[in-house]
């Protein structure tokens, strides 16, 4: 507590105080600058009854920003309120509105998890952006109380051939890699996509999970007159502060700081040690509310933990270590530095908070109090700078009503179906058996691994699937084996031909992952990657998209417990068509009784009947065939049916449970192809395959039965012996099966291969050189 | 038999070793950088992560750790003593081991499961090994490239030091493909790959890894990977 603290020196009367303001309304402020709008501007004023302080203002501006604030997003928001049930509450110890939803997942247990972005500051800076996305997300959890167990990530970027995503790609990859490894959480699996849309919106989604016994549960707010308000962890610096620099260039006379790097920079290894001591401090009972420090840095900290609580807060400004101690209140209330932490402790516990913080070499320093008033008041060197109500500045933010409307476009774009006369397709064994090699290789179907081989799966010793498994699975608790699945999904194209399909789409292939792994889908999370709400065609997107989230969650009965909304995601002038692609990326999280009853995506032994339960439609619009193969997106998604998603997911939580299957592997990108080449490459264990039967029961012909991404599909394999109670289930069950093939690691002296009978044989290895050769040739080796 | 586990500020798989530890039927105990006590324990694990950050030279500022006293003296004394990913920075930056690791050669992180043969099971850790066992763990570094000069590596394969040597393609770089070295005495190991993460069916890619447990234990269990 001995850091350097800021210059108390400044020109005397200089200070921008409640006092000088009240004095001077005249005096012209930099709003606009900040972001505020000139109404918002007005409406401070109205609040404060006066003009605010440049700190003041600096709160309010970034506090209103759309990320912060939601404006745009909110009345649609209240959607999912709309749509939550008293069943769907139930596991539901916390919902939307904390740093993160907790779940209750059984024997004591509970778990917290979030998807957030960091999308704008991965583009700026790709290695420190998706590196401190990371370690916010993280911070969310720990404020819960919660321990981190695992870490995903989910990235979109331009084309895979674009000079800029070579840059963007490797610094995002060893960013989330960089400060995930070393904080020592495993990465157990996400997304990579590549489309032109994200050329200059890449998108960086993080996941992180958590886990607490119900008695640890932590909620930030600052309670109790009297309470000490400590801020721990790194010291603050002149990171993250972005547009605020305007105000103390303005406000201060030469020789204070010039323009502030507007990307924060991670430190992986103090957000590690201040992850051990907070989860010290919380065992210990030394912690009365808590929050992370994020986007906003102070000014959301102090603000929204003073508006949950049940008084005011008085804050000294001049007691923040700094890094940097020419940094003005302004900026030392806006400062995005990482690894830091706020904390509301008793008088009685401040020394033993204290003492655990110096055993971690955490530094901490009491920067106020709890008061009885009503207002937070940041006082700098004894002058009162900032005198608000904290509500006003954390939750009663404006809030918009932009205009949406359906796009012009939208009639042309759905009616150009991928016909058999709109894009050739290829028929004959040699012609199907090219296309899945060049499908297998293609950006978004390619193996991942130069991915995630740069991410630790194995650190903490729970992991037991990962990547390219469907979903993660880690264990919870060593001695019941209890665990949790979780899978990060989207599909823009899908959204961009019709939002409402799309997010409903994503809901139910993550969902239909967590089955897939043999878990029970309990709840969501949800990051909604948007273009300009100010274009009313994407506030039709992002409104259809909410609705069809909302609507779907009801009807599968899993809660939304918190997100994430990103805007802006737009490049250019081209109207609707510089945003990225509508992509809402939903996370679903799943509950394993024992996950040594988890379910591998690929089959390691021979003589395993493959079957494929569910029907295919001719459904090619938005595919990956039409996009990969012809670059062409336009028709209709695939259609949902989310009575039938549940059918399937509860057969595939039974036969994990029951030990009935083997293997199983949802159908998705690249249609049943893919899923079979992926459950082939898995283990190396080929199969035979014939699509007659599937053909002539869905009216198809194999192309279609290949590529087609109907959903509410998986395939499955299942040994002989398990056979009867496997068809007996599902017949009783009235869901679709029907047995397309064998495993088989091929006769003596003969490769293991992928045989579609009487089209093509594709040897394992001819299929792996030409899945994994991809990324590799386009990042380096 | 008590292991002792040393956690730094950064350690990350601390908590692994002793799971490990203790499914190899042995007591775990944790042992803190800033106490310059080995708590009576029979061996120690220094075990993988980023001490400190390694902000500096991986493992450079560990070695400077109250406790790493009391592991070099112990382990001139003869102690066990395994150093697993930044425990064999650790050990090399403490000169308990000759070489020093440095930046994969193809300049990323590297996580997969690793097959390696086991070179010399004249070593505390290794004892239970059938020589030349294949054994399977995973391997997960940034800096894990093995560097000594010629004549360093001449006595290191000569003397049967060069402990487990990494099959198929090299992973980092590694001169010769070691993967892991062993002091003159054969009770000071370390290794880049993780055995503590091969101990758990299911969380890994098998149990390979308790070999070297074992081979401290002194159990005469049957000899792993054989």
């Amino acid at each position: 507590m001995s850091a350097p603290t800021a210059q108390g020196a400044r020109t005397a009367g200089a200070l921008d105080t409640v006092e000088r303001a009240a004095a001077t309304p005249e005096r012209e402020q930099p709003w606009a600058e900040l972001g505020l709008k000139a109404d918002e501007y007005v409406r401070v004023r109205d609040i404060l009854g006066r003009r605010p302080t440049g700190a003041e203002l600096a709160m309010y501006s970034v506090m209103w920003s759309e990320h912060c604030s939601y404006k745009s997003s909110k009345v649609h928001l209240r959607t999912f309120g709309e749509h939550l049930t008293d069943e769907m509450k139930k596991s539901l110890m916390v919902g939307i509105g904390e740093n993160a939803g907790v779940v209750d997942i059984g024997q004591g247990w509970a778990v917290t998890f979030k998807v957030e972005s960091h999308n704008h500051p991965s583009f700026v800076e790709p290695y420190q952006g998706a590196a401190t996305g990371v370690g916010g997300i993280i911070r969310d959890i720990m404020a819960m109380g919660a321990r981190p167990i695992a870490v995903m990530d989910s990235l979109r970027f331009g084309r895979v051939d674009h000079p800029d995503t070579a840059r963007v790609v490797p610094g995002v990859v060893s960013g989330v890699g960089g400060y995930g490894n070393c904080i020592g959480l495993p990465n157990i699996g996400g997304e990579v996509v590549f489309d032109p849309s994200y050329q200059g919106n890449p998108l960086v989604n993080a996941l992180c999970v958590g886990a607490l016994r119900h008695e640890d549960l932590h909620l930030a707010n600052a309670r109790g007159a009297g309470n000490l308000v400590v801020l721990f962890g790194a010291r603050t610096g002149g990171d993250g502060i972005g547009g605020v620099s305007v105000l103390a260039s303005e406000t201060f006379e030469a020789g204070g700081p010039s323009k502030r790097p507007a990307v924060q920079v991670g430190d992986p290894f103090q957000e590690k040690v201040l992850i051990e001591c907070c989860l010290e401090l919380f065992h210990a009972g030394l912690v009365e509310g808590i929050q992370d420090l994020g986007g906003a840095g102070l000014s959301c900290a102090t603000s929204e933990l003073a508006s949950a609580g049940d008084g005011g807060m008085l804050i000294h400004l001049d007691r923040v270590p700094l890094r940097d101690p020419s940094l003005s209140p302004e900026e030392i209330l806006m400062s995005e530095s990482q690894e830091r932490m706020m904390a509301v402790v008793t008088p009685a516990n401040l020394d033993a908070f204290l003492a655990v913080a110096r055993k971690w070499d955490v530094e901490a320093a009491v920067l106020g109090e709890v008061t009885d008033g009503d207002h937070l008041v940041v006082q700098w060197h004894g002058e009162t700078v900032v005198d608000v109500p904290p509500r006003t500045v954390a939750h009663e933010g404006p809030v918009y009503e932009r205009p949406y409307a359906r796009p012009a476009s939208q009639d042309a774009l759905q009616a150009d179906a991928p016909s058999a006369g709109r894009l050739p397709r290829p028929s004959g064994g040699r012609e199907l058996r090219a296309t899945v090699l060049r499908m297998v290789a293609s950006p978004n179907l390619c193996s991942r691994a130069w991915v995630t081989d740069q991410y630790d799966r194995y650190v903490l010793g729970n992991t037991t699937l990962a990547t390219p498994d469907d979903a993660g699975v880690v264990r919870v608790d060593e001695t019941t084996g209890l665990g949790v699945a979780l899978s990060l999904d989207g599909n823009g194209r899908f959204a961009k031909l019709d939002p409402r399909t799309g997010a409903q789409l994503a809901l139910a292939e993550a969902y239909r992952n967590v089955a897939t792994a043999g878990a029970r889908p309990l709840a969501v999370t949800d990051c909604l990657n948007f273009g300009s709400p100010e274009d009313p065609g994407v506030m039709w997107q992002f409104a259809e998209a909410v609705r069809g989230l909302a609507e779907g969650c009801e009807q599968l009965g899993v809660p939304v417990t918190g997100g994430n909304v990103s805007l802006y995601n737009q490049t250019g002038d081209r109207g609707l068509d510089s945003a990225v692609l509508p992509t809402p990326v939903i996370g679903v999280l799943g509950v394993l009784d024992d996950v040594s009853r988890r379910t591998p995506s690929g089959w390691r032994e021979a003589g395993r009947n493959v079957y494929l339960l569910g029907t295919t439609r001719e459904e090619l619009g938005g595919s990956e065939w039409a996009w990969a193969e012809h670059g062409h997106l336009g028709g209709l998604p695939p259609a949902v049916d989310l009575e039938h998603e549940a059918l399937l997911a509860d057969v595939l939580v039974n036969c994990s449970r029951d030990g009935l299957v083997d293997a199983a592997h949802d159908l998705a990108d690249g249609g049943l192809a893919q899923a079979l080449v992926e459950s082939v490459l898995r283990f190396g264990v080929g199969a035979r395959v014939w699509l007659d039967e599937l053909c002539e029961r869905d009216g198809v012909d194999p192309f279609v039965a290949l590529f087609s991404e109907s959903a509410g599909r998986a395939i499955v394999a299942v040994p002989r012996e398990e056979e009867v109670r496997f068809t007996d289930m599902c017949t009783a069950r009235g869901l679709a099966h029907l047995r397309i093939g064998v495993t088989d690691t091929g006769s003596e002296g003969e490769e293991a291969a992928l045989d579609v009978q009487g089209l093509f044989t594709v040897p394992v290895a001819e299929l792996r050189t030409a899945h994994e050769g991809t990324l590799p040739a386009h990042f380096g080796a | 038999m008590r292991i002792g586990v040393v956690t730094f500020p950064g350690s990350l798989d601390d908590g692994d070793a002793r799971r490990a530890v203790r499914l190899a039927g042995a007591e775990p105990v944790a042992l803190w950088h800033a106490d310059a006590d080995l708590r009576g324990v029979d061996a120690v694990v220094l075990p993988g992560g980023f001490s400190y950050g390694d902000y500096l030279r991986c493992g450079a500022i560990a070695s400077f750790a109250p406790i790493m006293g009391e592991v070099v003296a112990g382990a001139r004394r003869g102690l066990p003593v395994l150093g697993i990913c930044n425990g064999f920075q650790v050990l090399c930056e403490s000169h308990l081991l000759p070489g020093a690791l440095v930046r994969n050669d193809h300049q990323k992180f590297v996580c997969k499961d690793q097959r390696l043969r086991v070179e010399s099971t004249a070593t505390a850790w290794t004892s239970a090994f059938a020589a030349g066992a294949e054994i399977t763990v995973p391997l997960k570094n940034g800096e894990g490239g093995f560097v000594a000069d010629d004549e360093t590596l001449d006595r290191l394969e000569g003397e049967g030091r060069v402990v487990f040597r990494y099959l198929g393609a090299n992973p980092n770089g590694s001169l010769r493909g070691i993967a892991g070295i062993a002091n003159e005495r054969g009770n000071v190991v370390g290794l880049m790959p993780h055995p503590e993460h091969a101990v758990e069916e299911g969380y890994g890619p098998g149990t390979d890894g308790l070999g070297l447990f074992a081979s401290v234990l002194g159990a005469g269990l049957a000899a792993v990977g054989a």
